[in-house]
């Protein structure tokens, strides 16, 4: 199969571990950040396997059955009332989810 | 009579309706042999006596009064602790749903109970469903029951390992790459991963949704087919559950395999125990003897399978465990484990802005070209057999520091998720008393072809009338 280098190779690789983490919104310590970004590397270099294969010409699969667009009737009907959706929520108020606040205090 | 928990469900379902077998004793005994088991074991989370108990009467009520009942009815499942059961805890292995009982249930759950199943309790598995060893639930990893020191396979451990040892008589489990054919494999039981879009996965805890599939664990083939044929079919709630004919998936289960096409791939055939090899090999020839015809294929894109999953399923982890944020339900995600926040984190990688078209994009592509493989393949053989794991179950801790040798331990079954087929795995013997299983693989809903292959094999050997020593 013929070569087609767009992946990178390990050596090459950038991690920036604390943007990634910041992107998937999860918090990581000290230590679960130098052994992620050390699996991430060994894992992206085993996936660069993939730069062997030649796909130029070849469509991604979007669906594996190939299906398009499938969508219900519009049309209303009973689903869950107020009282089961908040359940389980941690904290409610006034019948609504209650967070923290988002926007920072300058 | 048998042991009442070494029965079949077609065994169960005749003595049921006979009289001869109350629902109550039958769940009784289930119930009990979960709790004492779970000792051992821990392949349950959650044991639902009450629950359990009560649909068990109301099936007696039902037979008392003379009603048809579906063989299901009053058959003790375990449920994955991954499939939202109303009013019952489901965690789904994790820490962070450990206090989560969902207001609905998942349509397979609902269409079991439709069917009059008894529920005995969700099973262990690892979190979020990811593993292939079952040692990644934050609730305890759950033994073999043929040797303790053993992994029973994951992800859906625990549903394998309650079917085996016999604290359910059938079980319901997800695959999206391997995690029922794989346990299935480990623990001498008859696993199903359908053709994609066959089972509803609404209400199943979602993994990577292009290749997520709903299945289930049974003691024989023949059981299985029951099992499909309450699960399968059109859902409007799940929208890639659509346009099947529905089969009955038992009726043809006695035709044999005369004429049959069957392919072994030899890309399957390369690295694994040579032991294995030949327990399989031997499973191939028994069918050959009773008239089928046998081929070598070539799969050529299989050694790109595990590259392939570990950029599609950890893109479609990380952005469908986004919604986890402990606002509507559940903890916060620093209580995540260390394998989901690795699969995070690697599949959020993988997506982030320029990087989307070398990884995720690639890997559809070469996704493509593995369906390819098999839809070239099915045009030759109607059925393509090989192994499920290229190795015996591993020990107990043997491979949880290192993520990479772990994820090889999918690398016969990753692909039929990718390509979207059915694959049915079946027990084909045992080496030195572990067992051994090997895949049925057919084109798009062909379960009724694989049952029938399945079963054929299975009257020869009948290799689940051997029991772990629990």
């Amino acid at each position: 199969m013929k070569k087609n280098s767009k992946l990178k190779t390990q050596a090459s690789l950038i991690i920036d571990i604390d943007y990634v983490s910041k992107l998937a919104n999860l918090p990581l310590s000290n230590k679960e950040k130098a052994l992620f970004k050390k699996q991430l590397k060994d894992v992206l270099s085993y996936i660069s396997k993939l730069d062997e294969i030649d796909t130029n010409k070849v469509e991604p699969i979007a669906h594996i059955a190939d299906l398009v667009n499938i969508t219900r009737d519009d049309e209303t009907s009973p689903s869950l009332s107020q009282e089961d959706a908040l359940k389980n929520a941690p904290k409610i108020y006034n019948g609504f989810f209650e967070v923290d606040a988002i926007f920072e205090e300058q | 009579m048998k042991n009442i928990l070494d029965l079949t469900i077609r065994e169960t379902s005749d003595l049921l309706s006979s009289r001869q077998l109350k629902a109550q004793e039958l769940a009784q005994a289930f119930l009990e042999s979960a709790h004492e088991l779970n000792k051992k074991l821990n392949s349950f989370i959650t044991i639902c006596d009450d629950t359990a108990l009560n649909q068990a009467k109301k099936v007696d009520k039902l037979i008392a009064n003379g009603q048809k009942l579906n063989p299901l009815a009053g058959v003790p499942f375990g449920i994955k602790d991954l499939f939202s059961t109303k009013d019952i805890r489901t965690t789904a292995g994790s820490k962070v749903l450990e206090n989560y009982v969902p207001v609905y249930n998942a349509t397979s759950v609902e269409r079991l109970k439709g069917a009059d199943a008894v529920i005995v309790g969700k099973t262990n598995l690892d979190a979020w469903a990811h593993g292939s060893s079952g040692e990644n639930s934050d609730y305890g990893p759950t033994c073999n029951p043929y040797d303790f020191s053993r992994v029973p396979g994951g992800s859906s451990s625990g549903s394998a390992v309650s079917v085996a040892s016999g604290s359910s008589l059938a079980a319901m489990g997800t695959d999206t790459g391997g995690s029922i054919r794989l346990p299935a494999s480990f623990c001498n039981v008859v696993g199903l991963k359908p053709t994609y879009g066959r089972v509803s996965r609404y209400g199943v805890i979602a993994m990577a949704s292009s290749l997520d599939c709903i299945g289930h664990f049974t003691k024989t083939v023949y059981d299985n087919a029951l099992v499909l044929d309450v699960t399968a079919g059109e859902d409007g709630l799940d929208s890639t559950c659509i346009f099947q004919k529905q089969d009955d998936f038992t009726s043809d289960i006695k035709k044999g395999v005369k004429n049959l096409k069957i392919g072994l791939p030899r890309e399957y055939f390369e690295k694994l125990d040579q032991k294995i090899k030949q327990l399989i090999l031997e499973a191939v020839k028994k069918l050959e003897k009773l008239g089928s015809n046998v081929d070598n294929i070539s799969l050529p894109h299989t050694e790109y399978g595990v590259a392939t999953y570990y950029i599609i399923q950890p893109s479609e982890v990380s952005s469908n465990l986004a919604r986890y944020d402990g606002v509507r339900f559940g903890r916060t995600r620093e209580q995540f484990g260390s394998e989901a926040k690795r699969r995070i984190i690697l599949g959020t990688y993988t997506l982030s802005s320029g990087y989307y078209d070398e990884y995720y994009l690639k890997a559809m592509k070469v996704r493509r070209l593995i369906r390819n493989d098999f839809i070239k393949a099915f045009q030759k053989v109607d059925v393509i057999i090989c192994p499920v794991s290229p190795t015996l179950p591993f020990r107990l801790g043997g491979k949880v520091n290192n993520p990479l040798q772990m994820y090889l331990a999918d690398i016969f079954t990753v692909t039929a998720n990718l390509a979207g087929v059915p694959s049915l795995a079946v027990p084909c013997g045992f080496i030195n008393g572990i067992p051994v299983g090997m895949q049925i693989i057919g084109p798009d809903f062909s379960e009724k072809l694989l049952y029938q292959v399945g079963h054929t094999y299975e009257q020869e050997t009948k290799w689940y009338e051997r029991r772990p020593s629990t």
